[in-house]
């Protein structure tokens, strides 16, 4: 069962994670951090400016080409002795994969942090065919241990600190395989140690790999996957089967285009000029067979939006997600989604429909500060995302909204019905509550509320 | 083969091609102009002072050496290092005393883990990421081999140095497994704090060589 | 120079003060300022909240009401932004010579030292929109540090969105109020006497809650202060 199903709205959840003390302090330090580490590379990059226009337009020239790129990729993927696999949806995309592994036998499979798996819930359809699926991403494996859910792109486990992940180590470890130490300490250095222990045998005796992809490149049929910890090296190298699930959007044109995203992509996402480990393979590679499963789940919705559509852009490298103030305080499980953050808040939406109250909240997830905007490297313009999803949620229902808002646009239409209403609230000034009623009172629980002047600037000068 | 992998094929490529009807028809993907004012070369310090600075800013161990055989000799007793897995087209000039097997026929993984270290060549390294490269040839080997054991020496000849990533993409073989280290492994996932080591070598060190 | 005032309705309606402060200062450095009567809002609450065909009107009105002047000042940088980002979305191209004030004072008039006089604390809140969709950079500083007897103290965190965004405030409350205490809490390890921004919307938010919480600095839109003169004290 996905842990996202039936979420609440976003002003629900987040107003529970906000007056959570331990999680605004681990969130803060974290996107700080990282945030600072993102500026400073950035700025070390002299073109910074022109690699992002270049990104944006690269994405662009692929998404407006998609079916020429798509075709192109499975030729080559093909030519170099892999086999593509095309899944509408995720219950199509979860049955190939699960057949795929069947097929060879197994019913272990070890797993490269992957967006796209976690989207179709992959591990949960794994395990109803009796498929054990080990994470091997340090903060999946925090996740997944924790029978938790993540709550960032790129350091999904971001919501818990060293003394939350050491528990986790010592109570669950041993349930998955090799226990956590007894003696287990909270520093870092010593929780990675742990990892390392416990997944080392499960590297080296596992026979399918299951990962996702950063790129696709159409014209070699190169697939790239970046990491820092080296359990992708080990799942993409070492079993003789691998399962790469990859979004239709995750095509760049050619080889050449790979330039501008490996320069975009460690700086946006860990802050650093390079990620330790990149791994790029066309087709079958080193006697592995290999198969490539490419997954449209709602992205050709996304596509058919002219607005919308840049938010197919995404490389997931979650820069937005460091600098939004909302998120912030809100944390990445209040987003209902696998996509957190401001690009969750307008990809959430447009993959799965607005059907919901979660879907229909995430628009308004915003206070429209455009911090995402500026740091996002191929400029997905996410406020104006924001502005035309909000659009389109008006269309249905919210008639006491709509009432208030067109009320309220009449006597602004009207300077004489805006001067008679300013007259009022001049005139009543003294019996302005600082504590007001209804949906109002969302304001006034935590700030005064200005009392209006004796007479308004219009008033003044026509007096003057 | 679980279902019709065509019938969904069609059905995506169809609903791709009409969500694009705001698409002029007679567009072809190289009408829509990508701007490339970026920089895909620039000039600045001494590759190899910058490599060696980009390295050593991710924990990774570095030399300028002439003498390749004696300097892995060196790196090694440092290390307390003695038996060593190689690819097969490593140099013999490159071994000086230690215990070496070469991967030929291919050593099962599983004995790699016993190894104290690899010793490879590299294809191409990059000065301003702190980038090397492998694409196993002949002196790198299966990626494996640079994967499993926990110390990594890695050779890197100063005319395989390129300064910026466009150069180092036009010199690669995108046909071949490449695998790209920049600095040992690492995790940031503990608050954000960086580790150096987790699944990968937790050691890396570089001979930069004339 | 001849320029027409752009109010805004929340200036209009709630801040007088300002407007009036920017009548002043206009024609202390020898602006003629014209307010055309017919003007209301500029749609942003409606466009903001997804009420585009409630905006559109407004918009309409905007255009018609200015499109005869060369420059029209506003004091509000996120009233600015949405005439001149966000209108062309409304399939309504903005009038040209739409500028934000602190734009109009260094840009038009060349002027940084408006013969200011302000002996107080004071620290500057960049909001949002004059940051991020304006870009207008330094100019409030550079106008701030040319007032004389002002002492200007950094507000850390500056570029931190306060957490108002219109409805977001109503829609969001507790993620509103939790970014707003924080920057209530960067406000008041400054030890300024007074927050001051180049839009009301912020700060009637942030000032709303100085003002719950008893904290004593008062909130001031930058045109108050930069009207103001040694006369005033």
């Amino acid at each position: 069962m996905n842990a996202f199903v039936g979420m609440p709205s976003f002003p629900k959840a987040s107003s529970k994670s906000v007056s959570d003390a331990q999680l605004r302090h681990n969130l803060r330090k974290a996107t700080h951090t990282i945030r600072a580490k993102r500026a400073l590379v950035v700025d070390e990059q002299p073109d910074w400016a022109a690699l992002r226009s270049a990104g944006a337009a690269i994405k662009d020239r692929t998404l407006r080409h998609l079916d020429v790129y798509l075709e192109r990729l499975e030729e080559a993927v093909t030519a170099a002795g892999g086999t593509v696999h095309w899944a509408a949806d995720a219950a199509e995309a979860n049955r190939i994969v699960t057949g795929l592994v069947k097929a060879t036998g197994e019913t272990e499979v070890v797993k490269v942090k992957s967006m796209a798996t976690q989207e179709i819930d992959l591990n949960s359809a794994l395990e109803a065919e009796g498929i054990t699926a080990y994470e091997t991403d340090l903060a999946e494996l925090i996740v997944q241990l924790g029978d938790d859910w993540p709550s960032h792109i790129l350091v999904p486990a971001i919501h818990r600190n060293r003394a939350e992940i050491r528990e986790i180590f010592l109570s669950k470890m041993a349930a998955w395989g090799r226990p956590a130490p007894a003696d287990l300490k909270d520093d870092p250095r010593a929780l990675a140690d742990a990892a390392r222990l416990h997944l080392r045998e499960r590297f080296l005796s596992a026979r399918v790999g299951i990962s996702g992809a950063n790129f696709a490149v159409a014209e070699t049929g190169t697939l790239v996957v970046l990491e820092s910890e080296g359990n992708g090296r080990m799942c993409l190298t070492l079993p003789e089967t691998l399962i790469s699930v990859v979004g239709i959007e995750k095509i760049v044109p050619t080889w050449q285009d790979l330039e501008v995203f490996m320069q975009l992509l460690p700086r946006s996402s860990t802050g650093e000029r390079m990620n330790p480990y990149t791994s790029m393979w066309t087709g079958a590679t080193e006697g592995q067979t290999f198969h490539l499963v490419l997954l449209d789940n709602g992205r050709t919705s996304v596509l058919a939006d002219e607005v919308g559509r840049q938010a197919l852009r995404c490389i997931r490298c979650s820069a937005c997600l460091n600098v939004c103030p909302v998120y912030e305080r809100a944390g990445g499980h209040a987003y209902g989604s696998v996509y957190p953050g401001p690009i969750g808040a307008i990809l959430t939406p447009q993959l799965k429909g607005m059907a919901g109250p979660l879907e229909e909240s995430l628009p308004y997830a915003s206070t429209l500060c455009g911090a995402c905007y500026d740091v996002c490297p191929v400029a997905i313009n996410i406020p104006e995302v924001l502005l035309d999803l909000r659009s389109k949620v008006v269309t249905r229902g919210h008639h006491g909204q709509r009432l208030a808002m067109g009320a309220a646009r009449r006597v602004l239409d009207s300077p004489r019905w805006l001067a008679v209403a300013q007259n009022s609230a001049g005139r009543l000034r003294h019996w302005t509550p600082r504590r007001l009623p209804g949906p109002l009172s969302a304001w006034s629980d935590t700030r005064d509320v200005p009392r209006p002047p004796k007479e308004s600037f219009r008033q003044w000068w026509a007096t003057r | 083969m679980v279902g019709d992998p065509m019938t969904s094929r069609d059905r995506i490529l169809a609903r791709v091609r009409s969500a694009l009807s705001d698409v002029p028809r007679g567009e072809g993907p190289e009408d829509f102009t990508v701007p490339r004012e970026y920089e895909r070369t620039r000039t600045g310090p001494d590759v190899v002072e910058l490599l060696v600075d980009r390295l050593v800013d991710y924990k990774a161990l570095v030399h300028q050496v002439d003498d390749i055989g004696n300097a892995v000799d060196e790196a090694l007793a440092r290390r307390g290092a003695r038996r060593l897995a190689i690819p097969a087209g490593v140099p013999s000039s490159w071994l000086g005393e230690s215990e070496v097997i070469r991967d030929e026929p291919p050593l099962p993984n599983v004995e790699l883990s016993g190894f104290d270290g690899v010793l490879t060549g590299c294809a191409v390294a990059i000065a301003e990421t702190g980038t090397i490269i492998l694409d196993a040839g002949p002196e790198q080997g299966r990626r494996a081999l640079t994967l499993v054991p926990d110390y990594h020496l890695c050779v890197v000849r100063r005319d395989q140095i390129v300064r910026t990533v466009p150069e180092a993409l036009e010199r690669l073989d995108p046909t071949r497994p490449l695998t790209w280290i920049s600095g040992p492994s690492a995790t940031s996932d503990i608050e954000l704090n960086r580790v150096e080591g987790v699944h990968g070598p937790r050691t890396l060190e570089v001979l930069i060589t004339p | 120079m001849r320029v027409a005032l752009f109010i805004t309705c929340v200036n209009d309606t709630l801040f007088p003060g300002t407007g009036k402060a920017v009548v002043r200062l206009l024609e202390r450095l020898g602006c003629t300022v014209d307010f055309p009567a017919e003007q209301s809002c500029c749609g942003q609450m409606h466009f903001n909240t997804g009420y585009r065909d409630d905006a559109k009107p407004l918009a309409s009105r905007f255009v018609s009401t200015f499109s005869g002047y060369e420059a029209v000042v506003v004091p509000s940088g996120s009233c600015a932004a949405m005439v001149r980002e966000w209108y062309p979305s409304l399939g309504i191209s903005p009038p040209g010579g739409v500028f934000e004030l602190t734009e109009f004072l260094v840009d038009v008039l060349g002027v940084t030292d408006v013969g200011a006089y302000f002996p107080h604390t004071v620290t500057y809140h960049p909001t949002c929109h004059s940051l991020r969709s304006l870009k207008v950079g330094s100019r409030p500083l550079d106008l701030l540090s040319e007032v004389r007897g002002l002492t200007l103290v950094p507000l850390g965190g500056a570029e931190e969105c306060c957490g108002f965004g219109g409805t977001f405030s109503l829609k969001n409350p507790a993620v509103s109020a939790a970014m707003c205490s924080d920057k209530v809490r960067s406000v008041l390890d400054t030890g300024a006497e007074v927050l001051c921004a180049a839009d009301n919307s912020c700060l009637m938010h942030i000032g709303g809650a100085l003002s719950r919480q008893r904290t004593g600095v008062r909130v001031m839109h930058l045109a108050e202060i930069l009207a103001a003169t040694e006369g005033d004290t």
